[in-house]
């Protein structure tokens, strides 16, 4: 098991997320990042499945009191084992007693840990990915132990780190599909859509990401219907909201735009502040 | 009775298709059949179809490489739907206690509406409402049916936290809170029943076009029934409904 010495800005445990209970109103959640998440699961061999460990921003201090073998991806948040500086995208042996600690973030925003075969925490509607309301937890505590498997057969350190596309964490244009009421939009509000710089405002989260601007919108509300991670809402106050892993299953502000599964795993490397811009797919 | 569909491209692998933007019963009986219908055709590539008012949404388990096909397929399959097996539809009665100790807001609606609370509780009791989808929250029953003399706007600023059972109306809406939340609405009473339990295998008891009926009960019966929900012998009064 692994105890949390000190927790970080917003652990959670996530796996690939909980489908099939959308209809009692369950958000999907699951990783922000797809992409990072299932490249430190496939590094240690482990199923795109097992559940990690995801961090944002600031990360937390782990004790490991069993062996085990890790590797993080996703932002590089200079991570330490007992004071000795790991690489991202590298597989580590860990032992009983190792402190893994999450130093600041030099790149990207949210962070990985995988161990092998996944941590063991409640399994709740086929899926470990926290959230309040589903699961007993839905964000790590001090004193919190996470369970993990028993090892007895692992053949040690790789040495070698796997190189990674930087790109996935530098891209600041996201490619978009149009939404269900693009076409409702007037000629000079879907040229905004693209011509316009946006912020990443405070309020954004696991449930979904906001931005400062604000556009002009003629559109009324329709009736609530269905939308899904990446989904783009205008509200009626002319703000932008991008939904996210934990967003509802319906919603009743105009759907304008639908990120591409590879553009919510980028964007949401992106953090508080940072300037991104809409692209239109074909 | 065939509706005019639109069919379009949602996310790389879903497909959005949409009735009339309108909420009606016999709508909702469509979406539900055709949704019905898709899914016990045991497609390999559906893994899911999720619904709300007038639309589905069909997501696959593959990017959708050829848009068009999948649509024709769709509507091909619109125009042959057929449900094997039928749902049952239930009538859930779902306790509720309209005391002042729980209704905050009934003095404020009686005061604007110039209706006693006794007719507001009889109004809102005596309605059946249909359960068009759940959302918002896990277990959030989207219910349709609401008398008009109760339609009421939400509040201009939402209470910080709401407790857990409360039943309240937003605009044309009622409904019931199934967690502690922030919200907008107008509480009228609260249910001491659970509405989502996370554990259970059907986590919520109701499904879309189920229906639902509040009954009114004393504080004395409030608790009667809560002490039986916290030790797990309560079961909520349901009746199958031919319709």
């Amino acid at each position: 098991m692994i105890e949390v010495l000190k927790a970080g800005l917003y652990d959670t445990i996530q796996d690939l997320g909980r489908m099939s209970y959308q209809e009692f109103g369950v958000p999907i959640s699951g990783v922000m990042d797809r992409y990072s998440a299932t490249l430190a699961n496939s590094i240690l061999g482990n199923s795109s499945h097992a559940a990690v460990l995801e961090s944002v921003i600031v990360g937390p201090h782990l004790k490991f009191n069993q062996e085990t073998a890790i590797c993080i991806s996703g932002a590089d948040m200079n991570v330490t084992l007992n004071n000795l500086e790991l690489k991202t995208n590298a597989v580590y042996q860990v032992e009983a007693g190792d402190v893994l600690k999450f130093g600041t973030c030099s790149y990207g925003c949210r962070s990985y840990v995988a161990v092998l075969g996944g941590f063991q925490t409640e399994i709740q509607m086929g899926s470990r990915s926290m959230y309040k309301g589903v699961t007993a937890i839905y964000k790590l505590n001090k004193g919190d132990i996470l369970p993990i498997l028993k090892t007895d057969n692992f053949t040690g350190n790789s040495f070698s780190s796997v190189k990674i596309d930087k790109s996935h964490f530098q891209v600041q244009e996201f490619e978009v599909l149009k939404g269900p009421e693009f076409e409702k939009l007037d000629e000079i509000e879907k040229q905004k859509l693209f011509n316009t710089t946006f912020s990443i405002s405070k309020d954004s989260n696991r449930m979904a990401y906001q931005f400062d601007e604000i556009l002009d919108n003629s559109l009324q509300d329709i009736i609530t219907s269905l939308v899904l991670p990446g989904t783009v809402q205008l509200t009626p106050s002319g703000k932008l909201i991008v939904l996210m892993r934990d967003c509802q299953i319906t919603g009743g502000y105009p759907r304008v735009l639908q990120l591409t599964e590879k553009s919510i795993n980028k964007l949401v490397q992106q953090f508080i502040g940072c300037k991104i811009a809409f692209k239109c797919l074909k | 009775m065939n509706f005019e569909l639109t069919y379009r491209r949602f996310s790389e692998r879903s497909i959005l298709v949409e009735w009339p933007q309108e909420i009606s019963e016999i709508i909702l009986k469509d979406v539900l059949f055709y949704k019905n219908s898709l899914l016990s055709k045991h497609s390999e590539s559906i893994v899911q179809v999720n619904n709300a008012y007038n639309s589905i949404l069909v997501i696959y388990n593959h990017t959708i490489d050829n848009v068009n096909d999948e649509i024709l397929t769709l509507k091909a399959h619109y125009i042959d739907r057929k449900v094997v097996k039928k749902e049952v539809t239930k009538l859930f009665k779902i306790p509720v206690c309209y005391d002042e100790e729980y209704g905050l807001d009934l003095v404020a609606i009686s005061e604007e509406k110039k209706m006693s609370i006794s007719e507001i509780i009889k109004r809102h009791s005596q309605s059946i409402y249909t359960v068009y989808f759940i959302g918002f929250l896990p277990g959030f029953l989207y219910l349709g049916g609401l008398d008009e003399q109760l339609h009421f706007p939400r509040k201009k600023s939402p209470r910080l936290q709401i407790k857990k059972g409360t039943v309240a109306i937003g605009g044309e809406q009622t409904g019931i809170y199934p967690n502690a939340s922030p919200g907008g609405w107008n509480i009228i009473g609260n249910s001491p029943i659970d509405l989502f339990l996370p554990k259970k295998k059907e986590p919520c008891f109701a499904k879309s076009g189920d229906k639902i009926k509040f009954v009114a009960v004393s504080r004395l019966e409030y608790d009667d029934i809560a002490l039986k929900v916290k030790q797990g012998l309560y079961t909520i009064e349901s009746e199958v409904i031919d319709d």
